[in-house]
């Protein structure tokens, strides 16, 4: 399954590093991270993908836990949550038919095309990451000329904040 | 209040946080602390022959203590070579602290002379490191580091000093911080008592009970726990390669090592068995065998102070978190309190099956089918001649499980060696280690033909410091325990298992100074030992040719059961 987990860590030089070589060391797959400072800026925000049973997710958690920077886990997976991603997609717009495709498409999925040229057209694209596929798969590869993803950001819904 | 350089702070922190000895081997990123060690005479610096052996000279310090040893070594080549020692400690979770120096700041990742990125390179293999920016930060460090290498699940910690944080002329004000607290590290004190309950319960009702302890118990300090709970309950207690000496040897509730060349009895116990109390222990693959066909009806309480141990291989049906002092502690008050007790009659018959175990396959070995000494008999004799009370730091091989097999330890902390990563070439320096700090106490070292030359530099080290350990080699001319495998995977192809061109050991000792005895037949064994011992401010080698086609048994069948073994060369269960 896949799991959203969410990390609040001390703003150290190599806490970021910590973090990715347990991955790596102990097997562990990334499908996406993000990072980023909080409003206290003493601390950084983390978020991975992976995918894994539960005992993997387990383990996961654990030894992210075990880390002597990393303050605070959670899976988010665990709870209702919210998850967004963004994505910029530059695509091929040389006649008008693929134009006005491109432009019907955006408008469905709710994204913004923010930038133009007569040959190209960018999207900007924020949603769950399968919202963001089903925006790729809808237009079709052929046309796609770059795309870039940030990567999942998630937050519990409700009340439930994650802070020290 | 007192100005001091980084420099002199490094040394004065570590004489306030009670250090002794620290070991270690000068370059160029170190040469302030170098200048800084030999104007105080608080802390001893010794000088090693190469900085590997700094790092098992501060592990096993830690091993017999429970405190952290401290080991210097320069930036660049220096600090690769300390990261077998770490590894090493990190795999047994040994707590230790090992100084690296740095190139200068401006010049880190430069490719400057003698830069490594040893945060880097070590981050896999510790608890966790930390790199000086600021010099007024050394105080704090050094005391986070000891605070976070002792507490919790122990492990080593990296210290990395670049060389202008410890510039003799650059001085700040010197406080040593009395504790220090992380509001991202803060290890567990108790276990939970509701689920010490339901173990209580568990135990209460269980028919066949073990106890299955490990490392855990030597490094948390538990063993008179694990005894007191161990004597109420009147089951056998087994214990892993590391929590050997958590409980004695020599107590018939003890049923020996389990595990691959554990003994018949306790893998047979742990396979039938219904119920497991797991302290201290990691259930390891050399533990477990298959984990798939690992013991089919019993019910897993695990006591573990890393809650990343418990679940991790083997799925425990009551997961305790803590430490295992504090948790066997009120697991004993529980269980006293309870209103039943475990069935006597159910013990009874389990004990008879254990004892007819025990008679069955219970420690032995042949004797009579080569006039060649068994290494089997050197370890029964060193255990008979040092009354199962000597320090002993074994290396890696055959003749380590021979030691751990048939040497009785009787007392937690003395049985030193390396298991996870088993490293040759520990056994050495751990045993100068143990005796510069326990001068009273006899220290020997176990070790084969292999591995003592993987350090063997250090006969400089001993001369140098009149660190009279004694050194039993169990020669056997050969790579044995990788000799073992080949024999019985490979058909006997002993591919590079020789060890050929060997020293004359005995005249090797003697070029340092040292004394060397070769024995070479059982009859002269004992007094040859004796005459060892009995010089008691010497350092003592003895090269004692043993059977070069001994192998360790039992030994288990790879991915079969823990009751799947291979008793002798001949005989399977
Ligand atoms: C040649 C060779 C053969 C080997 N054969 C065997 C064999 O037959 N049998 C065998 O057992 N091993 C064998 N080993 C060793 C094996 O590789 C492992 O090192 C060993 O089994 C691990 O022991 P352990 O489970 O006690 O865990 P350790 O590595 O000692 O880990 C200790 C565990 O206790 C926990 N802990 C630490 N402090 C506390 C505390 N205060 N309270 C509670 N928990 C705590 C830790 O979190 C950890 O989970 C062999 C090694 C070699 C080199
Ligand atoms: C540094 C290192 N290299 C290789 C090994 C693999 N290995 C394990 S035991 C062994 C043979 C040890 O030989 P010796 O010290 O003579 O002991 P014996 O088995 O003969 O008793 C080897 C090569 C190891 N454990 N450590
Ligand atoms: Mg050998």
């Amino acid at each position: 399954m896949r799991h959203i987990i969410s990390v609040l860590m001390e703003n150290e030089p190599g806490a970021l590093s910590r973090v990715v070589g347990l991955f790596s060391q102990r097997n562990f797959n990334i499908e996406s991270l993000t990072v980023a400072p909080t409003e206290d800026e003493t601390l950084s925000r983390l978020t991975v993908t992976t995918i894994g049973d539960d005992r993997v997710v387990e383990q996961i958690t654990k030894q992210l836990n075990k880390l002597i920077d990393i303050v605070k886990v959670v899976d988010l997976t665990e709870g209702d949550h919210l998850e967004r991603e963004l994505m910029m997609i530059k695509m091929k717009a040389n006649n008008g038919t693929v134009r006005a495709e491109i432009k019907r498409t955006t408008d469905i999925f709710r994204g913004t095309i923010i930038d133009v040229t007569p040959n190209t057209f960018t999207v900007q694209l924020v949603g769950a990451s399968s919202k963001l596929d089903a925006f790729i798969e809808a237009l079709g590869t052929s046309n796609i000329m770059e795309v870039v993803r940030s990567g999942v950001s998630g937050i519990a819904r409700g009340e439930k904040v994650l802070s020290v | 209040m007192e100005l001091l350089s980084g420099a002199e702070m490094v040394v004065r922190a570590l004489r306030d946080e009670g250090v002794k000895f620290i070991y270690g081997y000068p370059g160029g990123a170190l040469l302030h602390i170098y200048d800084a060690i030999f104007t105080q005479d608080d802390v001893e610096h010794i000088l090693v022959r190469h900085e590997q052996a700094a790092t098992h000279m501060a592990d096993a310090y830690a091993r017999a203590t429970g405190k952290a040893g401290v080991a210097l070594v320069t930036s660049g080549p220096g600090a690769t070579n300390a990261v077998t020692g770490i590894a090493t400690a990190y795999m047994d979770s040994i707590p230790m602290i090992v100084i690296t120096g740095q190139v200068m700041s401006h010049l880190i990742g430069e490719d400057a002379f003698q830069e490594t990125d040893m945060i880097g390179v070590s981050r896999p293999i510790v608890k966790h490191s930390f790199s000086v920016q600021r010099p007024e930060d050394i105080p704090e460090i050094i005391k986070k580091a000891f605070h976070i290498a002792e507490s919790g699940r122990p492990g080593p910690v990296v210290v990395d000093i670049p060389k202008d944080m410890t510039t003799p002329t650059d001085r700040y004000e010197y406080e040593y911080p009395k504790s220090v607290k992380m509001r991202s590290y803060n290890p567990i004190s108790k276990g939970h008592s509701g689920q010490i309950k339901k173990a209580v319960d568990m135990l209460l009702a269980a028919k066949r009970p073990v106890i299955y302890s490990g490392g855990g118990v030597i490094m948390g300090d538990a063993s008179d726990e694990l005894i007191a709970l161990a004597k109420e309950l009147g089951c056998p207690v087994t214990n892993t390669l590391m929590g050997l000496g958590g409980f004695p040897g020599t107590d018939p509730q003890f049923i020996g090592m389990l595990g691959m060349h554990g003994s018949y009895e306790a893998n047979m116990a742990m396979h039938h068995s219904d119920m497991i109390l797991a302290v201290g222990a990691r259930f390891d693959d050399r533990v477990t065998n298959g984990t798939d066909k690992f013991c089919p009806t019993a019910k897993i309480v695990h006591i573990d102070i890393d809650p990343a141990s418990i679940s991790k291989t083997i799925k425990a049906d009551v997961p305790i978190v803590g430490p295992a002092q504090a948790v066997l502690k009120e697991m004993l008050e529980q269980l006293q309190a309870a209103k039943t007790k475990p069935s006597a009659e159910s013990l009874k018959t389990w004990w008879e099956q254990i004892e007819e175990w025990r008679g069955r396959h219970g420690g032995r070995y042949k004797t009579d089918d080569s006039k060649q000494m068994k290494p089997q008999q050197v370890i029964e004799m060193l255990s008979k001649v040092t009354n199962g009370d000597a320090y002993v730091c074994s290396d890696v091989g055959q003749h380590q499980m021979f030691a751990a097999q048939y040497y009785k330890f009787n007392k937690p902390n003395r049985w030193i060696n390396s298991g996870g990563l088993g490293t040759m070439g520990f056994g050495l320096p751990a045993a100068m280690g143990v005796k510069l700090n326990f001068p009273e106490e006899e220290v020997v070292c176990v070790t084969g033909e292999g591995s003592i030359q993987m350090n063997i530099q250090e006969l400089s080290t001993i001369s140098q410091y009149g660190i009279p350990v004694k050194v039993i080699c169990l020669n056997n001319q050969s790579l044995g325990m990788v000799r073992q495998w080949q024999d019985m995977n490979y058909e006997s192809r002993h591919s590079q298992s020789y060890m050929q061109s060997l020293p004359d050991f005995v005249k090797l000792v003697e070029s340092y100074g040292h004394v060397g005895i070769k024995v070479e037949r059982y009859e002269d064994l004992e007094g040859a030992m004796r005459e060892a011992f009995a010089m008691k401010d010497r350092m003592v080698f003895m090269d004692i040719a043993v059977d070069p086609f001994e192998h360790v048994y039992p030994m288990q069948v790879p991915r079969g059961s823990m009751r799947d073994m291979w008793l002798s060369k001949t005989e399977r269960t």
